[in-house]
């Protein structure tokens, strides 16, 4: 078995969508919080399989997305400094700021590297050792881990011109504040490689306060319409509750090796969600006993004031209340080479999976 | 940025391993996962082996759609 051409089967993905039609009779509304479920979802034509009475919502959860302005406007100030070299994942460079991107400082002459891995990084600072390397860490549960990895081996191997600069985000609070804010959900399609590091058991107290269903998904035809599936089987019992459909990868505890090395390293704090504003304990900062490594506290920049861009509604498509094709920029002005907002930077946007796969 | 991909391993060395993702071959940091071994199918997210994945789970999962018939007969 190698993991995807089986949950890519033609003939089980048409057993599903019949099933579903056959158990679903309430008018529902399901979200997925996870780019990567964005993408599948529009690649694989997954609601034309599903009958009209569920509606399928992208929310909040393509980190490149949620990524705040101020992040960016801080990136950009820190590429400009002599003597140091920023380092990220792709994506990130092409996300406007308020008056610049990280893109458009490379192309001015700033050192900015395109990484991997952390370990990466690791390598560029210790070759690099009369300059500062910046890591712009972003990203979920799934990703944090990389960045807690990079602080502690700096640390063992006493790396002091290697700094990490955390936009670094937990799921839950922003799945609670879109329901806090009104909009109706009735069941979360989880996010599958978030719930591999935190365990199922990260939904708990969701599930409970807002008696919600959530099924953790893979991210092939088959997982995602076993995994609607699921909950639609959940919502006709009124039976909401957590439940796993990725057992393959996912499990009730998670990897606590890596719960560990995040707990080591990060602290909750608030912080700042494109589209939602601040939500309390949503971010994480980089504990005090490795403030040395902490660009924050290491590296003072002047950021200039944030200036969202105008006409663009990424706040309200991450939400779920819009639609890409309700933006008068869609495919007009932004466009996959030329983003506007954030939702059209990363093929995980809502907008990007619009722009490549509806039509 | 969520995406995170099955990786065959083909030799551990040490906290990093080499793996084959459909023939291309990449390296893996092992420091988030145990018990690795060659032959092992684990998920590779930004370049560290995120979790081992279990075939039997795997096979569960599929045969698990061929018992969907009854609505009222839910997993415990």
């Amino acid at each position: 078995m190698k993991y995807i051409d089986e949950f890519r089967d033609r003939a089980l993905v048409r057993e599903l969508s019949g099933k579903i039609k056959q158990i679903s009779g309430k008018e529902v509304t399901l979200m997925e919080v996870c780019g990567g479920h964005t993408m599948a979802i529009h690649k694989f034509g997954i609601p034309s399989l599903l009958p009209e009475n569920i509606s399928l919502l992208s929310g909040p959860g393509c980190p490149v997305c949620v990524t705040d302005i101020r992040f960016i406007d801080r990136a950009v100030a820190l590429s400009r400094l002599d003597n140091t070299i920023i380092t990220t994942y792709g994506d990130l460079l092409r996300v406007p700021g308020s008056s610049s991107s990280l893109d458009k400082e490379k192309a001015g002459g700033a050192d900015i590297r395109v990484v991997y891995s952390t370990l990466d990084v690791l390598d560029i600072a210790m070759n690099n050792s009369n300059m500062k390397v910046v890591f712009l860490g972003i990203g979920f549960e799934t990703t944090t881990p990389s960045s807690a990895i990079a602080i502690l081996e700096a640390s063992k191997r006493k790396i002091n011109n290697f700094f990490l600069c955390s936009a670094h985000k937990v799921m839950p609070p922003a799945m609670g504040a879109l329901i806090d804010e009104g909009i109706k959900i009735d069941g979360y399609i989880g996010p599958g490689h978030v719930s591999t590091v935190a365990g199922a058991k990260m939904y708990d107290t969701l599930t409970k306060k807002y008696k919600l269903s959530v099924v953790i998904s893979g991210f092939e035809p088959v997982d995602i319409l076993q995994s609607i599936y699921m909950l639609v089987r959940q919502l006709e019992n009124n039976n909401p509750r957590v439940e796993i459909q990725y057992k393959r990868a996912v499990t009730y505890e998670g990897n606590i090796k890596a719960q560990q090395m995040i707990n080591e390293v990060f602290e909750p704090r608030d912080d700042w969600w494109r589209g939602l504003g601040v939500l309390p304990g949503s971010g994480l900062g980089i504990k005090k006993k490795y403030e040395s490594l902490d660009a924050e506290k290491q590296i003072n920049v002047h950021v200039e004031p944030p200036a969202e861009p105008k006409g663009c509604i990424c706040g309200e498509i991450l939400k779920g209340l819009k639609k890409p094709t309700d933006c008068k920029l869609f495919k007009k002005t932004c466009t996959p080479a030329y983003p506007v907002g954030t939702c059209m930077v990363s093929n995980e946007g809502t907008c990007h999976a619009y722009f490549n796969f509806e039509n | 940025m969520c995406l995170s991909i099955p990786a065959k391993i083909i030799s551990v060395e040490g906290e990093t391993a080499t793996a084959s993702v459909g023939g291309a071959i990449i390296n893996v940091g092992l420091h988030m996962v145990d018990d690795i071994k060659p032959g092992d199918y684990v998920l590779v997210h930004t370049g560290f082996a995120l979790q081992k994945i279990s075939d039997e789970e795997a096979k569960e999962t599929l045969k698990l759609i061929k018992e969907l018939d009854d609505i009222n007969k839910e997993p415990d």
